[in-house]
């Protein structure tokens, strides 16, 4: 195979890209990850703060004289909370469409 | 490849296995979820290249932080003492910051869909061709290799046999990848990082307790391993001998610049996380906010494996008994509870399907992108290409799945494979680097330095140490070696060669070669991007000089 005819290839997959991004509906359509580390670190810290809470004696044996089940419990549900609040006060900004754009131009 | 122990069942019950459950069920979800917004093939390969920063950044760091890595790591631990912090210090951070600083304004301003492409662009279809097949056929046969490793471990801490593994680990993975491709590697990427967080975290605190906080570490091991042991640096004078094998030039010659800048910066495992960022800065800041985490994950992986080895005197030391690579099961088994354990459990799991899940999203799109839409079906629609991908996906895992299968009866053959991958990226780094850096590098030399820069790293590891012609005292020597072998033997070929052919027109080299720009208008930067803390520089520099910081304790 000749690297001669390699200009055409490379000018093409770069044009070729900028249209895919023209028409890309990831920004637009795909949810936000927020919410699922919120979510599954709320339900995560519920469950295993309640592990904590109802801890037998020899769990916290095992963990040192640590109630670890209860502080992780609750470093997780904190995390969660977090996630969620941030996304609460920072919504997803719905990038401007295709035709909202020409207008502002 | 991790063999772990027998006895290291894990005393999980039903509360631990709720908590998989409902991982399992999440990430099938995301699957679902990220459908939708599967409109082309760029957002298949790439999210479109519209991720923020933040998210590509924390994939950036937990594509890394396989299974493979966290009981590797605890075992170099457990194994060399603090020594394992070059790992992340010298050999993983200075890599990071050279990507994001100097080579992702050409990754990124090129419009590359993977760094196979970019070797379309700066020399031509040769390299690019070689170098495609080269990533696809590894990246599968790695995709294996980790099925293969999480099955041993699934079988030792739960009892599950080895076929169960692969085939529940490999079908939620194909299911999630061919849904929602990159998109849903990436989320659960960042999920699989707090978890994983959430296990280690609680594992070091109790550890802590159990062996008397860092001062019962220092003394056991001081006492029993000689003070060495706990540093950094003592014992690494040229000459000198010490648990690594290594001196302090091949510290930082070897891990920190050959490997490290060749793992880094032109695995496309890696790289293809910080092409989906949605702007140059956000590309450009991936690798560097990836860069903290990396400096203090040593912390809750190197210390439990020093914390394993304060408890269990013996591990490593009998061939029947407690392995290095033990180091974190046994301690989850001897000092987490019910509820964390299955935190702990999961967290290894989505770190091996992650693992996977990051090789396979890589090979669609170099197997698509760069050999099948660039050179068996050209021109199709863009719809074919998803189609395809899609297909490529359910392909690999199922190739993968066979390796995995395989590797079980030829488990040391595997080990080679794996090894030999760890060098195949540094021929590839050679071309990169004078490719960029040296204006005048030919096409042809970019063909001839990869070529002869893999077959030397082979001829090397599998005629030279293997058939014991060179004397190289471990492993781990051999593949550092092997390294220098492929740097040394590829740059030499690229300079001949690019003295005796024609180079490519400089007008066409525009935004692909140090000094020069990509055509067009520059990208305007985003709202927000000049903020102090989304600075580059500032990002990168901090980075290298909290390294450097992190390295007083443990120096003097």
């Amino acid at each position: 195979m000749s690297d001669k005819s390699n200009t055409p290839a490379a000018a093409q997959a770069a044009k070729d890209v900028e249209e895919l991004e023209r028409r890309s509906q990831t920004a637009a359509r795909l949810f936000d990850v927020r919410r699922i580390i919120g979510g599954l670190f709320v339900v995560y810290g519920v469950i295993v703060t309640l592990a904590g809470v109802f801890a037998s004696d020899e769990d916290l044996k095992k963990a040192q004289d640590i109630n670890i089940n209860l502080w992780t419990g609750i470093g997780m549900l904190i995390l969660g909370l977090a996630f969620l609040l941030w996304l609460r006060l920072s919504p997803t900004i719905p990038p401007p469409d295709a035709g909202q754009e020409k207008e502002e131009r | 490849m991790l063999h772990l122990a027998e006895g290291l069942r894990l005393p999980t019950n039903g509360l631990d296995y709720t908590i998989l459950g409902i991982y399992f069920a999440v990430v099938l979800g995301i699957g679902f979820a990220a459908r939708r917004s599967v409109k082309t093939s760029l957002d298949f390969f790439l999210s479109g290249r519209s991720l923020p920063a933040w998210i590509t950044g924390l994939a950036f760091v937990a594509a890394n932080l396989g299974a493979t890595e966290i009981l590797g790591m605890a075992a170099n631990g457990a194994q060399y003492g603090v020594y394992t912090v070059h790992w992340y210090w010298i050999g993983a951070i200075p890599a990071m910051v050279f990507l994001g600083l100097v080579m992702m304004p050409f990754y990124y301003g090129s419009k590359v869909r993977s760094v196979p492409e970019f070797l379309l662009h700066r020399f031509g279809p040769s390299s690019h061709l070689l170098s495609s097949v080269i990533f696809a056929v590894s990246s599968v046969l790695i995709a294996g290799v980790n099925l293969y490793a999480l099955a041993l471990v699934l079988k030792a801490l739960l009892g599950w046999e080895l076929w169960v593994s692969i085939v529940v680990a490999g079908f939620f993975v194909l299911a999630y990848i061919t849904l929602g491709g990159l998109s849903s590697a990436i989320y659960t990427e960042v999920l699989q990082f707090f978890v994983i967080l959430a296990a280690l975290i609680p594992l070091t605190v109790v550890g802590l307790k159990r062996v008397g906080g860092w001062d019962g570490i220092t003394d056991t091991l001081s006492g029993r391993n000689g003070d060495a042991f706990m540093t950094a640096w003592d014992g690494t004078g040229i000459g000198s001998a010490n648990p690594l094998g290594a001196n302090w030039l091949t510290i930082v010659l070897g891990l920190g610049f050959v490997m490290s800048f060749g793992y880094w910066t032109t695995n496309f495992a890696e790289v293809q996380r910080a092409l989906s960022a949605k702007n140059l800065s956000a590309a450009q800041r991936t690798p560097l906010i990836a860069a903290f985490p990396k400096i203090l994950i040593p912390a809750v992986v190197v210390i439990p494996g020093l914390i394993a080895l304060v408890m269990e005197p013996t591990l490593g030391k009998h061939k029947d008994g407690l392995q290095y690579n033990d180091a974190i099961p046994v301690l989850m088994r001897d000092l987490l509870p019910n509820g964390v354990l299955g935190v702990a459990v999961t967290g290894l799991l989505a770190a091996f399907m992650a693992g996977m899940a990051a090789n396979i999203s890589s090979f669609n799109t170099v197997f698509t992108n760069d050999i099948y839409a660039a050179y068996l079906k050209k021109d199709r629609p863009d719809e074919h290409y998803v189609a395809t991908a899609r297909w490529v996906t359910v392909v690999g895992v199922l190739v993968g799945m066979g390796t995995a299968f395989i590797a079980s009866s030829f488990s040391n053959i595997m080990n080679y494979l794996q090894t030999l991958f760890s060098f195949f990226n540094v021929p590839l780094f050679v071309v990169f680097i004078i490719g960029m850096f040296w204006k005048k590098t030919t096409p042809a030399a970019g063909f001839w330095g990869l070529l002869t820069g893999t077959v030397g790293a082979m001829v090397n590891y599998f005629w030279f140490y293997k058939q014991g012609i060179v004397d190289i005292p471990s492993d781990q020597g051999a593949n550092f070696v092997s390294s220098i072998v492929a740097f040394v033997v590829g740059s030499v070929v690229m300079v001949v060669v690019t003295l005796f052919t024609k180079p490519k027109p400089a007008e066409q080299l525009a935004g692909l070669v140090y000094g020069t720009r990509s055509p067009g208008e520059p990208e305007l930067p985003e709202k927000g991007d000049d903020a102090w803390y989304r600075k580059p520089a500032l990002l990168g520099w901090g980075a290298v000089v909290l390294a450097a910081l992190c390295y007083i304790p443990f120096s003097f």
